[in-house]
């Protein structure tokens, strides 16, 4: 028998800012506790209260350099609320939509090939030099180009809606700065067919997958839970902008649908617990213990109806059927279901390309200021929600956010524990590549860590490993 | 040219000035651009940032307010010279909190453009003194952040002599000086949106923002955009 150990991956790796994990080994090499930490605080909810209404979309989306067109379009829907405007311009709203498909596209494409990419292909326990994106194109030049090629595209469609690529102005409270010229309509017309071609072969690649090696799917990380969404008003399709909250059980039963986000805080408590910067949000009428649920990808897959572009639609009735309807627990299915997403993504760009609304000239509306504002949007990682309080001198006076990766925080730190338990209990010697697999099962959510706690940093991941008495007694760090 | 004009040079440029032109309103005439931050047109000179600062006949004077003087030797744009420039601007980056990335004003801002055409690197060698005053957004229609402040004097001078008000003015001594309303807030002042202290084209940061207009204006169309700062006056040479 040997000394209780802890184990700690810091930091993790191939995902957003900056976290660890730790794992506390018994006597019997047994995993007694595993626990994701996010170790970076920015309090962007602090230092907002105080801007000017009109400069918060621009200013919250530096929480994050990946996608912060998230939250540059839930912050100004919820200034349009406070604008006084409950409907854009077609031209605005179409704008605004165009932007968030792009970076949609663009974050799901950056996911799956440069950071996930390296785990599918070459496996979890691969040498780490092996496991990066150059590894990828070295190996498969044509998919590394396609890559690369498909983010440029998503990138362009944002800095075409928003001036820049990254961080930049389109949306303004009630409306959008800038519409879409005829001539850089007609340039993304030409590669757009290109895109859905990639598109669906890099769909066929995520479900190819899934289904070869189902075993290690199905029982890697995969647990019931409770999934929410945005779903689309009405008829429940799949809606990445805008919407109604749906919240169903492991069973795919309805917890509460059509539920108008205003209402969120009726129906989400946010907890706190001591060893994390990272909330850990709840369904209130389910409570604490088993009120957690999963968002992103995988939960859009699981509430939405239907989607309303017809590839992205037979793709996602193709991904209902493997479990006959019943909501899809794995959460390697996330890639999966990001490619379903991807592919309607560049389905709506193309619709949305064909729409003389873009060249429109009616920008923006104006309306009776109000105090308060809520918006909620699909982020690429899953629901966000912005919500604001502005007094009478336009000053910003309270602001919750809840981000994607903090509704999956009791979903992440449960993949983590089913990991560690699975792969690493009773081995005397823990390698990095089995600590690898720790990190596969947090990847799956694709978390942006910075978001999570509004936070500044890198993100390596660490795993620190505990004895009985909670005393380090080992750590394995991994370059960023 | 009329007989009382007088000639000098700057940079080895032949200039000609009317009698009592000013060093800077010369050149500007003759589309030398001599870079400046509290100097606008309209105002009168007050040669307080010294970013205008060039060499006459050898010595250091600042071309705002140094009148121009027959066989003058003026240079302009040496590397010394603009190295000395560029330490001011960056010592008022160092003064205040000037965030461009989340600044309304940026695109527009004339301490951002001057910090390009210096081609001002990452701001190192002076402390950061990052201030913490509060933003006045009591008034109905103009917000103050002064973080933002680089106590160019413009908008006293604006406020004084062509609104004849006296909205703001300077408080405090030495590092300590700046620009503050003559009331509790904004809201207390006389100040109106109609102003000309007020205007856009007066405040050359995002001090004095006028409210609800925010980023209405993209990124790409926005003044410094169209070129360094200095471009329209530096056209008129080209022609």
């Amino acid at each position: 028998m040997g000394e209780p150990r802890l184990i700690e991956i810091s930091p993790v790796t191939r995902v957003e800012g900056h976290g660890k994990v730790t794992i506390h080994l018994d006597r019997d090499n047994q995993v007694d506790e595993a626990r994701l930490h996010i170790v970076e605080f920015r309090g962007f909810e602090r230092f907002i209260r105080g801007r000017l209404l009109w400069e918060v979309p621009v200013i919250v989306q530096r929480l994050c350099g990946i996608c912060p067109v998230s939250h540059h379009l839930a912050a100004a829907k919820a200034m349009d609320v406070i604008w006084g405007v409950d409907e854009l311009p077609p031209t605005a709203e179409k704008m605004r939509r165009l932007m968030h498909y792009g970076q949609v596209m663009q974050s799901h494409v950056l996911h799956f090939f440069h950071l996930a990419a390296p785990d599918l292909l070459f496996g979890f326990g691969a040498p780490a030099e092996k496991r990066n994106i150059f590894e990828v194109i070295k190996e498969n030049p044509e998919l590394g180009r396609r890559a690369v090629m498909m983010r440029k595209f998503g990138q362009e469609i944002i800095e075409a809606t928003a001036g820049k690529k990254i961080h930049g102005t389109g949306a303004i409270p009630g409306g959008i700065n800038r519409n879409l010229p005829i001539e850089t309509r007609d340039a993304f017309l030409k590669t757009i067919d290109d895109m859905e071609n990639w598109a669906r072969d890099a769909l066929a690649l995520a479900r190819g997958y899934s289904l070869e090696h189902a075993e290690l799917v199905n029982n890697f990380a995969s647990f019931p839970s409770n999934f929410m969404s945005l779903v689309r008003a009405g008829d429940g399709a799949l809606d990445l902008y805008h919407g109604n909250l749906r919240a169903l059980d492991s069973q795919g039963d309805v917890i509460f649908d059509q539920l108008d986000y205003r209402d969120y805080h009726e129906k989400i408590v946010e907890d706190v617990r001591s060893w994390s910067y990272m909330k850990f949000p709840y369904i209130r009428d389910i409570g604490p213990e088993a009120g957690w649920y999963r968002v992103g990808p995988l939960a859009r897959m699981n509430t939405a109806s239907f989607i309303d572009t017809p590839l992205a639609d037979a793709a996602l009735k193709d991904f209902k059927s493997v479990t006959n309807g019943a909501p899809n627990n794995a959460a390697l299915n996330n890639h999966w279901a990001r490619m379903i997403e991807v592919l309607h993504c560049v389905e709506k760009i193309k619709e949305l390309l064909h729409d003389p609304d873009l060249q429109g000239t009616d920008l923006e509306a104006t309306g009776h200021r109000r105090e308060e504002g809520i918006g909620v949007i699909e982020a690429p990682r899953g629901n966000l929600i912005h919500h604001y309080q502005v007094d009478e001198k336009d000053q910003v006076t309270y602001c919750n956010l809840i981000v994607s990766t903090t509704h999956n925080n009791d979903a992440m730190n449960r993949a983590v524990k089913d990991v560690a338990v699975k792969h690493l209990s009773g081995h005397e010697q823990i390698t990095e590549g089995m600590l690898n697999h720790v990190e596969v099962a947090i990847r799956a959510y694709d978390p942006c860590l910075s978001c999570a706690t509004h936070a500044l940093g890198q993100m390596p991941l660490s795993v620190e490993l505990f004895d009985a008495d909670g005393a380090l007694i080992d750590s394995r760090a991994q370059a960023a | 040219m009329t007989d009382q004009d007088i000639t000098f040079t700057i940079d080895g440029v032949a200039i000609t000035a009317k009698p009592g032109q000013t060093i800077m309103e010369a050149a500007d005439d003759a589309g030398v651009y001599i870079p400046r931050l509290c100097d606008h047109e309209g105002l009168r000179h007050q040669g307080g940032c010294r970013v205008c600062t060039v060499k006459a006949n050898g010595r250091s004077v600042a071309a705002c307010t140094q009148p121009a003087a027959p066989g003058q030797t003026v240079e302009n744009e040496t590397p010394h010279i603009n190295k000395l420039r560029r330490d001011l601007v960056e010592m008022l980056f160092h003064e205040g909190n000037h965030l461009c990335p989340i600044c309304e004003a940026s695109g527009n801002c004339e301490l951002q453009a001057m910090a390009y055409r210096l081609e001002m690197g990452e701001p190192t060698k002076f402390p950061y003194l990052e201030p913490s005053r509060a933003l006045d957004a009591s008034h109905h229609d103009i917000a103050l952040d002064t973080n933002r402040c680089i106590s160019c004097g413009r908008c006293i001078r604006a406020s004084k002599d062509v609104d004849g008000k006296g909205v703001f003015g300077y408080v405090g001594r030495g590092i300590h000086r700046r620009v503050a309303v003559n009331g509790e807030d904004l809201a207390h002042t006389d100040a109106d949106a109609s102003d000309h202290a007020m205007s856009d084209e007066v405040c050359p940061v995002g001090c004095i923002i006028r409210k609800r207009v925010g980023f209405a204006t993209p990124i790409g169309e926005r003044e410094f955009d169209k070129g360094l700062i200095g471009y329209e006056i530096e056209g008129k040479r080209r022609g």
